[in-house]
């Protein structure tokens, strides 16, 4: 098939970019999104121009490195899928096809279609883990968990860290990133003990990163490529406001 | 006979200098604990003197550097994807293994040791494999601590699932993304530390040199893949967890980024290459689709759980899956193997699924795969059960092929998935280099010549959680250190050589760019010395890859600047340094005139078609000592001794 790309090119953080035209032939319908994109830049590199910088990695929808504006559409228009799984057999001979790289304030741009998402990590940082350290765990059926817990907190734990629900999301918040992993570990007896320093702290750094607040939009889980409910931020919510009650603060009673 | 050993040049005194496995005395049961506590400690105190540096955060990486972190040692840690979080290791689907026999069905620490050294068709050091074996128990519970969300019943224990190799269920695992709930364990916990200041993590960051002081590993040159810039870090130790090297082979299951230029680059400085031709095809991956193909996406072994593999007995059948009765299915694993049946181990499997398609019978339009069917598994079981089961590997291949595995049975075709092979390390996990250590997949210790499904993931956090915290330390605890900062000379020399490549590689403006390269050698890696190697397909690769080699340092075309995030730069030098592993590997290949594992050489096989090993002439490790760019490696060999199990003809029937 043939395409019109529209796609965003910046040379670097401070520089300004602009979308600019391409023209691709040839594409394959059992292609990948990024296959094109592959295809493109070899194409560029025999014109001798600047191929287009984006990140990617496993291409099998697990790593969460990719992820792209296209047509407006964090990671495109079908449902739960990231950009490297999506194929180029939902577009149209012909089609013209906009992308575009994660545009929030938290994640500024480095190249192209590549941002910097580091915020994601400092967000866990903050508390998005279990204080074990190597060695001394107990025996692991020692705690009995429930199958309905621990599915319920494999559901929010499947999240790929992409940043997907920040680039869909009106006001770039990161609520549905960090109620995910604090609603992972908050379900599960293991993480009992620190969870009201642990939300506390969480999303004391979500705010503090720069990402807007929630307000109850739902574009976040519409985009996900893990259709991460928004039942977590709910129960978020819940644990903070509690541990707001309970006058814990990000840094402790 | 003659021309193989002319290529090859043995070590004359096959080097027990060099060589030296390090493997502790006494019955192997006690090997591992006598030696924790004979091995010196490092006092708490004294620990943050040290500086550990650490690259790759995958399972091995991310678990050892939180793990020493925690016991106070200053770690710094590099990956070169955007967060620790997205290292491979996250892919990993199936499982990971322990000796927990919470199933009571015969399992036992000794039963893993010896499922593991089978599988790996004794071409494994045991001492190690037991090792493994007796920390698999921990390691569940140290990841359930963690908060890994592992498959539980409903009476609230953990789980577990059968996989090849093995006639017990020892599987935990995490739906289909085991390896991203284990990677996210112990990036969690590398968080923590960097959080607590104690592990300095450099995203973006990709290792280009190993620099050696007065004979040991001190530290590393590195690039910053978004400025560009080279710089050099030191340290006591260095450990490298940066993976294996199937992209050798351009089409694989591994991620786009995975490369071995850590590895590759530390042998060049010294390190010992082990094994690199035991290189494992994975039967159950969707087969590439055309010409745009550029990765192959794994279906996790766990299917064969519950998936029957079969190909049409008509050659050439053309009709859909549906339409072929009962009678006319090749069920080729089920009637070869009655008694491991769908779960025979990877090599087995793929060579069978090989041979059907070569015969003439693979299907798919390209023709290029076999079924794996689970019309059975939902009749007996319910969708809903298969949904829950697989869900996300369906979802994935509907996405992938746009059919629907519920309604038609999946194609799947083997495809380069692990690598046994990897840098040669004693017991200490410590390298031919004093101080340079390695973990993971990047090592060759445990698998010999096949991996068993959910066995990576055991050794990747074996070596990081409870291996390397021991005997780093008492590689520390005994070695006197100068002190040394990067103005050093060898780091100068280091970070020139590295800034030199860089400019000569973008200075070729050739007329081909980086990745035909690329395709190029992994079609030569992949007919030649891919599921059947022949002495004859081995001589050939030998001469065409020097010829791609020598066309790429005349006629890539690199463009854009050094100083800047520049993708294809990253790959011309991960791709230059393929195109040397790569002809180490069929070096190996071809001094290997025995099958193996997954190393098949045609000319050695049973009137089954099954791996004839050489035992007599065969049984060791094969260490590849690096002669500068124009001499051939050295071979040395590192005997492999069975004392506890007895070298057998592997039978699955």
């Amino acid at each position: 098939m043939k395409l019109t790309l529209k796609i965003w090119r910046q040379k670097n953080a401070s520089s300004s970019g602009r979308l600019v035209d391409y023209q691709l032939d040839g594409v394959s319908a059992d292609s990948s999104f990024l296959e094109m994109l592959d295809l493109l830049n070899e194409q560029l590199i025999n014109e001798g121009k600047e191929p287009v910088a984006f990140d990617h990695d496993c291409r099998e929808g697990i790593c969460g490195m990719c992820g792209m504006m296209i047509n407006g559409v964090a990671h495109g228009l079908r449902p739960a899928v990231t950009t490297c799984q999506l194929h180029m057999r939902h577009f149209k001979d012909g089609d013209t096809i906009i992308v575009e790289p994660w545009r929030a304030k938290a994640f500024p741009i480095v190249k192209d279609l590549i941002v910097d998402r580091s915020a994601f990590d400092r967000i866990i940082q903050a508390g998005g883990f279990i204080s074990v350290t190597t060695g001394s765990a107990p025996d692991g059926n020692v705690t009995p968990v429930p199958k309905t817990k621990a599915d319920l907190a494999m559901d929010a734990a499947a999240c790929i860290g992409c940043g997907a629900c920040v680039a869909a999301c009106p006001n770039a918040s990161a609520t549905l990133f960090t109620a995910a992993k604090v609603s992972h570990l908050n379900l599960l007896p293991q993480g009992e003990v620190e969870k009201y320093e642990r939300v506390a702290r969480m999303v004391a750094t979500m705010d503090a990163e720069g990402f807007g607040g929630c307000t109850n939009i739902g574009e976040c889980t519409a985009v996900c490529p893990k259709s991460i409910s928004q039942d977590f931020i709910a129960r978020m919510n819940g644990d903070f406001i509690k541990a707001t009650l309970a006058g814990i603060t990000p840094n402790g009673k | 006979m003659a021309t193989t050993t002319q290529a090859v040049k043995v070590g004359n005194s096959p080097s027990e200098a060099t060589l030296n496995s390090a493997v502790p005395d006494g019955p192997i049961q006690e090997k591992w604990g006598n030696y924790c506590f004979e091995m010196k400690l490092v006092n708490p105190a004294n620990r943050r003197k040290y500086n550990l540096i650490i690259v790759g955060s995958g399972l091995a990486g991310a678990s050892a550097a939180a793990t020493l972190a925690e016991q106070g040692y200053n770690v710094e840690c590099f990956c070169y994807q955007d967060s620790p979080r997205r290292a491979h290791s996250v892919a990993a689907q199936g499982g990971i293994n322990a000796a927990k026999n919470y199933r009571y069905d015969g399992d036992s620490i000794y039963r893993l040791f010896y499922d593991t050294v089978k599988g790996g068709d004794y071409r494994a050091r045991e001492a190690n494999v037991y090792r493994l074996a007796q920390v698999s128990v921990n390691i569940i519970d140290q990841c359930v601590a963690q908060g890994v969300p592992f498959a539980r019943e409903y009476g609230g224990l953990l789980d577990t699932r059968s996989f090849g190799g093995a006639q017990v269920a020892r599987t935990f695992y995490a739906r289909g993304q085991t390896g991203q709930q284990l990677l996210l364990g112990a990036y969690q916990a590398l968080e923590r530390q960097i959080g607590l200041g104690q592990v300095k993590m450099y995203p973006r960051a990709e290792m280009l040199d190993v620099v050696i002081v007065d004979g040991r590993a001190r530290g590393i040159v590195v690039r910053d893949m978004v400025t560009g810039k080279i710089s050099s870090h030191f340290g006591d130790a260095v450990v490298l967890a940066t993976g294996g090297y199937a992209n050798v082979f351009y089409l694989s299951t591994n991620a786009k980024g995975c490369n071995a230029t850590a590895i590759w680059r530390a042998y060049k400085r010294g390190a010992f290459f082990a094994n690199p031709c035991f290189t494992q095809i994975h039967p159950t991956c969707i087969p590439p689709a055309g010409e745009h193909q550029s990765k192959l996406t794994l279906m996790s072994e766990s299917l064969r759980n519950d998936g029957r593999v079969w190909a049409p007995r008509q050659k050439g059948d053309t009709r859909s899956a549906s339409r072929i009765p009962e009678s006319e299915r090749y069920y080729f694993l089920e009637e070869r193997y009655p008694a491991f049946g769908n779960l025979v181990p990877r090599d087995i499997a793929s060579r069978a699924a090989k041979k059907v398609v070569d015969e003439g019978s693979g299907v798919g339009e390209l023709k290029n795969g076999v079924y794996l069917d689970f019309d059975d598994a939902i009749k007996r079981l319910g969708k809903k059960v298969i949904q829950e089961r697989y869900g996300n590997l369906f979802d994935m291949y509907l996405e992938i092929t746009g059919e629907d595995a519920y309604k038609t049975p999946m194609r799947i075709y083997p495809a380069p998935h692990y690598t046994m092979g990897g840098l040669w390390v004693d017991y200490n996990l410590m390298s031919t280099i004093p101080g340079l250590f390695v973990a993971g997949e990047a090592n060759f210790s445990d698998h010999g010549a096949n991996r068993l499904g959910a066995s990576a993931l055991m050794q990747g956090l074996a070596d990081g959680y409870f291996v390397l915290p021991y005997t780093l330390g008492n590689y520390l605890a005994q070695t006197k250190f100068d002190k040394i900062d990067a103005k050093h000379a060898a780091f100068t020399e280091a970070e020139a050589k590295v800034a030199e490549q860089t400019k000569r590689l973008l200075g070729i403006k050739g007329k081909r760019t980086v990745e035909s390269f690329h395709r190029e050698l992994g079609n030569v890696m992949w007919n030649n010395c891919g599921m059947g190697r022949t002495e004859a397909s081995l001589k050939e690769a030998l001469t065409k890859i020097p010829a791609i080699r020598a066309e790429f340092w005349e006629n890539v075309n690199v463009p854009g600047e050094s100083n800047d995030l520049n993708q294809n730069l990253e790959k011309a030098g991960r791709v230059a340094d393929f195109m040397e592993l790569a002809e180490l590997i069929c070096l190996d290949a071809l001094h290997r005139r025995e099958s193996c594992g997954a190393h098949f050489r045609e000319e050695y096989q049973t009137e089954e078609g099954e791996a004839r090993r050489d035992d007599e002439n065969f049984a060791y490790v094969a260490a590849w000592q690096f002669g500068g760019d124009s001499d051939v490696p050295t071979l040395h060999k590192e005997p492999l001794t069975f004392e506890y199990l007895k070298l057998s003809q592997r039978s699955y029937k």
